[in-house]
């Protein structure tokens, strides 16, 4: 599944956009052995020690996920916040576990202590080109295979819909809808929600958990005070 | 997925978040409904919307009272204030749109997991893409467009008539009646997804004539098209073959998926590791 890498946005938007993540080789014939979960959690641990600002767990979610109420006073409840320790504690199965990262002091920084740990695992950077470089270079590691994004690149600057596009892509499954980033902005634009409690909101559907809030809010930022 | 009419209040928040645009307020009704042609199934209203246990009459009750007043009743919006999404017991050929939208649910229509495979993020363990070769993923379907099997098709076809082979655990490739001429499943055309991945491998000199045909195909298909273009770097790590040939066509890639090479036939046995202290509850929030 390609669900990190069609991102919209030129290079310049993904400044504070680094999905690092890993995964076992699944099938028989990669004949790869070891205790993938144990790795896994290991590498999820670590990366929450680097302060990314999203974890996630393809297969059980990231750590801003739905809730339910069992009583009409969850109505008015207070919304829920980013929760690391249960993503980590989630983890049941080897899949794909990843972390997102809004700087790059951050991510180069992990990836430069993940190939230390020499876990095994297969790692990947699903950022802009020259992010990954970068971070490969200060790690002192050569890239071993790229896979280039087509068809998202050339966005316009001034197309209209363009930051809800941004917005929505930041879920690669397509669980969050453009209606619900067009929503989202139009709160923002109102006063009606903060960039960060719109984020917060969109990051809910991402079900895998790699949904960049810190990104988002730079976006809705820009969208409250119109720059395109 | 269907919604329960006794439970719905018509609040509207459903219609937003469904990635295909496929709920609205029936006007008659007066109730959220799904077109069931459209809905691809992907559970973004069941699994992403939070609930809650309102009393139903009670809310419908208020929101007309307080719709004299102009007052406007409004839960937040990634919320189902009566939780009234109740999920279809979905059958062939419908279990396919699931299987291909949902990312969570496991394939049980193909017998392989998610809309593609692990293309090059293994490549360091599985040497799926060698040197001198290119992986293409083809995806339709993005950015919330969706595609329906005959669209799939038409590109399959197209690139089955000029003897490019597919990538055989993929969902897509399962479906095919005939993987020498990319026919998919007769009864499955019609369907409707979030997107899916037609993956095959050619050698980088079929670069550009593989991507003037997806060009080709995806002016007669109502949905985009996006490519994954995945090649394996040199031992500097650089990658100077397939970039140039991307280039040369108008390309001008911003975004990549990097594998790093950590990947190994055996992965560290971490028993008597000293573990990682465990992180705050709350970080960055």
């Amino acid at each position: 599944m390609t669900n990190t890498l069609h991102r919209y946005g030129k290079a310049e938007s993904f400044v504070d956009d680094y999905i690092v993540f890993s995964l076992p080789a699944k099938s028989k014939a990669a004949g790869q052995t070891g205790d993938a979960l144990a790795a896994q959690k290991r590498f999820m641990q670590i990366a929450a020690e680097y302060k990314p600002a999203s974890l996630g767990d393809a297969l059980h979610g990231g750590s801003l996920r739905p809730t339910r109420s069992n009583s009409i006073f969850g109505h008015w409840g207070k919304r829920n916040k980013p929760n690391f320790k249960k993503v980590l504690a989630g983890m049941s199965k080897a899949g794909t576990m990843a972390a997102v990262f809004d700087n790059r002091t951050a991510a180069e920084a992990f990836v430069k202590r993940i190939r230390e740990e020499d876990l095994g695992l297969s790692v990947n950077i699903s950022s802009s080109i020259e992010n990954a470089k970068n971070a490969c270079k200060n790690a002192g590691i050569p890239r071993h295979s790229i896979a280039y994004s087509l068809g998202f690149e050339e966005v316009g600057d001034n197309i209209p819909g363009k930051q809800a596009i941004m917005l929505s892509t930041m879920c690669g499954h397509g669980m969050l809808s453009i209606n619900l980033a067009q929503k989202m902005m139009s709160f923002v634009k109102e006063n009606r929600r903060t960039p960060k409690e719109a984020a917060e909101t969109m990051a809910r559907f991402c079900s895998c958990g790699i949904f960049n809030t810190t990104r988002a809010r730079r976006i809705l930022e820009d969208v409250r005070v119109g720059v395109k | 997925m269907k919604i329960n009419p006794k439970k719905c209040v018509a609040c509207g928040n459903c219609t937003y978040v469904c990635p295909m645009g496929a709920i609205y307020i029936d006007p008659e009704l007066k109730r959220a409904t799904i077109n069931r042609d459209e809905c691809v199934e992907c559970y973004a209203c069941y699994n992403g919307l939070s609930k809650e246990v309102l009393p139903p009459s009670t809310v419908r009750f208020v929101r007309r009272t307080l719709a004299n007043f102009r007052v406007r009743f409004e839960p937040e919006p990634d919320v189902c204030p009566t939780s009234a999404f109740e999920p279809d017991k979905l059958e062939w050929p419908r279990v396919v749109r699931r299987a291909f939208s949902d990312p969570r649910v496991p394939h049980e229509s193909t017998g392989v997991s998610g809309r593609g495979t692990e293309e090059v993020k293994t490549n360091d363990v599985t040497d799926r893409v060698g040197i001198g070769q290119v992986g293409f993923t083809i995806e339709l379907g993005r950015p919330g467009i969706g595609a329906r099997f005959r669209d799939f098709q038409e590109m399959s076809r197209a690139l089955a008539a000029v003897g490019v082979s597919f990538e055989k655990n993929n969902p897509i490739t399962t479906l095919m009646s005939n993987v020498e001429t990319g026919d998919i499943r007769e009864d499955i055309l019609n369907e409707k997804v979030m997107s899916a991945i037609i993956e095959i491998k050619v050698p980088i000199e079929r670069t550009e004539e593989i991507i003037r045909i997806v060009w080709e195909v995806e002016k007669r298909i109502p949905t985009e098209v996006v490519m994954g273009v995945g090649v394996r770097c040199d031992a500097e790590g650089e990658e100077t073959l397939v970039l140039p040939i991307l280039q040369k066509l108008g390309y001008n890639p911003q975004r990549a998926k990097t594998n790093i090479g950590l990947g190994r036939k055996v992965i560290r046995d971490l028993t008597g590791v000293a573990p990682v202290a465990e992180p705050k509850e709350l970080v960055n929030a």
